[in-house]
């Protein structure tokens, strides 16, 4: 459900494996991942299993052999389908680094002992700002991510048309409303968007809610602190039911992909997305002319103040018998060295690193670095906010009820306040 | 049958097995029972007992009571929608796709021209997964750049075939039934090929329409093959799951039981205690088609 660019297919393998485990025989993936090699091998859980990452991480990790004498085998899985087996993966033999995300998600696994301290690690960071740290610590205070990239999320559109009909950045939402419209008797869908995986929507929610009222309450709101009947949220489910009409019809049944192809044919005007995904549905002569702005401003107390940066990162296994190798091999990966071979074969992302060479960026990765480094708070993502099974089994389906029928915003947070106050009891 | 009974008292021995006859048997059967146990009783009995905790796969086993059941009926959205759609997936397939699978076979085996290759045809979908069904149907019915809406050339309006919770499940149910539809045809043209040509002459020269004949006389010399597609028809029904996960992974209208299981149980949520639940009132469903069926197996039996 994460931000991922693999789409949505499902693997038969991450199923069979779960299904396996559920019926109590772990002992298939332990047989598989335990045949491993003596200590100069360090083993990694991937999830990039799309080409281009999964290309770039093997030039990272080369790299590191090179550099270190030590092994480093991978096992790649499908995007979604490692999101999906996570908790069967910790509880069996996961392999010694794998990477994940910061955040709540992360603290998640941290809270159930899931995870191997790295507080030490960190000490000997170098080039990461405190918003990082944050990103990376448990509820206890220790470390437990070293961060890899950010992708930002923005508000997508292509230069030439906004040069062509004469359309100007909108900064408040009232201007964002009004090119909105005018794009709309234009005869543009004004808003590309694609919601059938379920997740592309939250970031535009996520948008709504930070910018009307302020991060601290959207991320209290995401920790189940706040109760979703309060007129705060109908708020923002009503400006976003304003908008609706622009939006491109049909969301339910379009995937992001598509959504971003519409964006590509000059289909329709802009697009909220994150920094790899439109890129990836555009031909490479046509990258050039995709830009971004910030999301607009709501309540100008908050600004733009607050910008929506998923990091990916790596994570060490408290299960790992090779915590030292693995930590090695962790703070390699946390120098700017690491990110640059990275980022030179995927272009989609930036550095977590400060001290990261830009000097290879293009202008989209060069913009995306101002947005992130001017943000006074940076958010994850829903789905990396708050709760997995909050975000997976209450919202996703809110949020696609929402774009069915987005009149009954009574019912459909009332729904929603019910439900949370079960998952959020259950611990 | 004298002679029969005369053979059996003769069989009656004192000792009617050795001491390694009785070891045999008792590893023979033993071992499919404590595999069945443990490989089909175990797990069953297992996800019981877990509906009523709070499991979440890691920490502690806490017990709950009835309160999963609880919040399933009243305070889980996606439950209802689920069970209709499963019970419409039952009465589809049931009273329309098995019923048109029939009436191909009846017209094949008539031996229409090009038989075989209507045969093939027909017969092709079955041997795709559901899943691969679910991306066939994907290519015909996505919004924008569908097969379908291409040949409509709706650009204005174009329909949401699988994105409209009110259209959706209809267009999911008309591909799997294009692959049960195959499979149920080819069942019964193996049965009707069975069939006593003599009892058909007869009934022809006692005057018997073809209506007639069909009814009363071929299709209940065909009963076994009716319970076999009967069973067959309900258990694809209730474990649809592949075609919606592949379209959108059971969601926006497309809901079935099993795939709140796997949501709950092997996704990210792992929601073991609450995923145990929704499983065990599909397990429930089940056991109503099963126990309707075994009793009439056995009330079939009596009379017959």
């Amino acid at each position: 459900m994460a931000p991922s660019s693999s789409g949505h297919r499902i693997s038969r393998r991450a199923l069979l494996r779960g299904t396996a485990a559920g019926a109590g025989a772990v002992a298939l993936p332990t047989l598989l991942t335990a045949c491993g090699g003596p200590g100069n091998e360090v083993k990694i859980g991937s999830n990039a299993s799309d080409a281009v990452p999964r290309k770039a991480f093997a030039e990272v990790f080369n790299a590191y052999e090179k550099k270190s004498d030590k092994k480093v085998k991978v096992n790649t899985v499908n995007h979604e389908a490692f999101q999906e087996g996570i908790n069967r993966y910790l509880k069996g033999t996961p392999d010694d680094v794998f990477m994940w995300f910061a955040g709540y998600r992360m603290q998640f696994f941290a809270e159930q002992g899931q995870l191997a301290e790295i507080s030490d690690l960190w000490k000997g960071f170098d080039g990461f700002s405190d918003a990082l740290k944050a990103q990376s610590t448990g509820k206890d205070g220790k470390q437990y991510l070293v961060p890899y990239y950010y992708y930002p999320w923005a508000v997508f559109y292509r230069k030439s048309v906004f040069a062509q009909r004469g359309y100007e950045v909108p900064k408040t939402f009232d201007e964002f409303r009004a090119l909105a419209k005018r794009m709309d008797k234009d005869g543009l869908d004004a808003i590309a968007f694609g919601d059938k995986d379920g997740w592309p929507a939250m970031g535009t929610f996520d948008y709504l809610n930070m910018r009307a009222n302020g991060y601290d309450f959207h991320i209290s709101l995401m920790g189940g602190k706040e109760s979703w009947t309060d007129p705060k949220v109908r708020n923002v489910f009503d400006l976003w039911r304003g908008l609706m009409p622009y939006h491109q019809k049909g969301a339910n049944g379009r995937t992001w992909q598509e959504a971003a192809q519409s964006l590509a044919q000059k289909k329709s005007g802009m697009a909220v997305f994150g920094l790899p995904h439109p890129g990836q549905q555009f031909s490479a002569a046509d990258r050039d002319d995709l830009d971004f702005f910030p999301f607009p401003e709501i309540d100008s107390a908050y600004g733009q103040d607050a910008v929506e940066a998923p990091i990916d990162g790596f994570l060490l296994a408290k299960k790992s018998k090779r915590q030292k190798e693995g930590k090695e091999l962790m703070k390699y990966l946390a120098t700017p060295a690491a990110e640059e071979i990275y980022l030179k074969r995927d272009p989609n992302n930036i550095a977590v690193n400060d001290k990261a060479s830009t000097s290879s960026y293009n202008a989209l990765q060069k913009k995306a670095v101002d947005l992130v480094s001017n943000a006074k708070q940076i958010s994850q993502f829903m789905d990396r906010d708050t709760r997995p099974d909050f975000a997976s089994q209450v919202m996703i389906r809110a949020i696609q009820q929402f774009i069915n029928k987005p009149n009954d915003i009574d019912g459909l947070t009332k729904d929603i306040e019910s439900q949370k106050k079960t998952i959020f009891a259950s611990d | 049958m004298p002679l029969t009974t005369a053979r059996r008292a003769k069989r009656r021995g004192p000792r009617r097995f050795t001491s390694r006859d009785l070891a045999v048997i008792g590893v023979l059967l033993g071992i499919p029972v404590l595999l069945d146990l443990a490989l089909i009783w175990g797990p069953t009995l297992a996800s019981i007992g877990l509906s009523f905790t709070s499991w979440d796969g890691i920490g502690d086993i806490h017990w709950v009571g009835i309160d999963n059941y609880k919040t399933l009926f009243t305070d889980y959205p996606p439950f209802w929608p689920a069970v209709r759609n499963n019970l419409l997936w039952v009465a589809f397939l049931g009273l329309v796709a098995t019923p048109f699978g029939l009436l191909l076979a009846v017209l094949l085996d008539k031996g229409v021209r090009f038989s075989r290759f209507y045969q093939s045809t027909l017969y092709m979908p079955v041997v795709l997964s559901l899943a691969i069904v679910g991306f066939i149907a994907q290519l015909v019915f996505s919004r924008d750049q569908g097969a379908l809406n291409a040949i409509l050339a709706n650009k204005n309006d174009p329909v949401d075939w699988l994105g409209d919770p009110d259209l959706n499940i209809w267009m999911v149910l008309l591909a799997a039934a294009w692959r049960h539809t195959g499979y149920v045809m080819i069942l019964y043209l193996a049965g009707l090929k069975s069939v006593d040509p003599s009892l058909k002459e007869a009934a022809a020269i006692d005057g018997a329409s073809e209506t007639q004949t069909f009814f009363r006389v071929v299709l209940p010399t065909l009963r076994p093959v009716n319970i076999i597609v009967g069973v067959i028809t309900v258990i694809e029904a209730l474990r649809a799951f592949d075609i919606v996960y592949a379209i959108n992974h059971g969601r926006n209208g497309l809901e079935l039981l099993s795939v709140l299981v796997t949501d709950n149980i092997i996704g990210e949520a792992s929601r073991i205690g609450f995923g145990s639940a929704i499983a065990v009132v599909l397990l429930t469903v089940s056991l109503g088609f099963i126990v309707t069926y075994l009793v009439q197996e056995l009330r079939g039996g009596k009379k017959g």
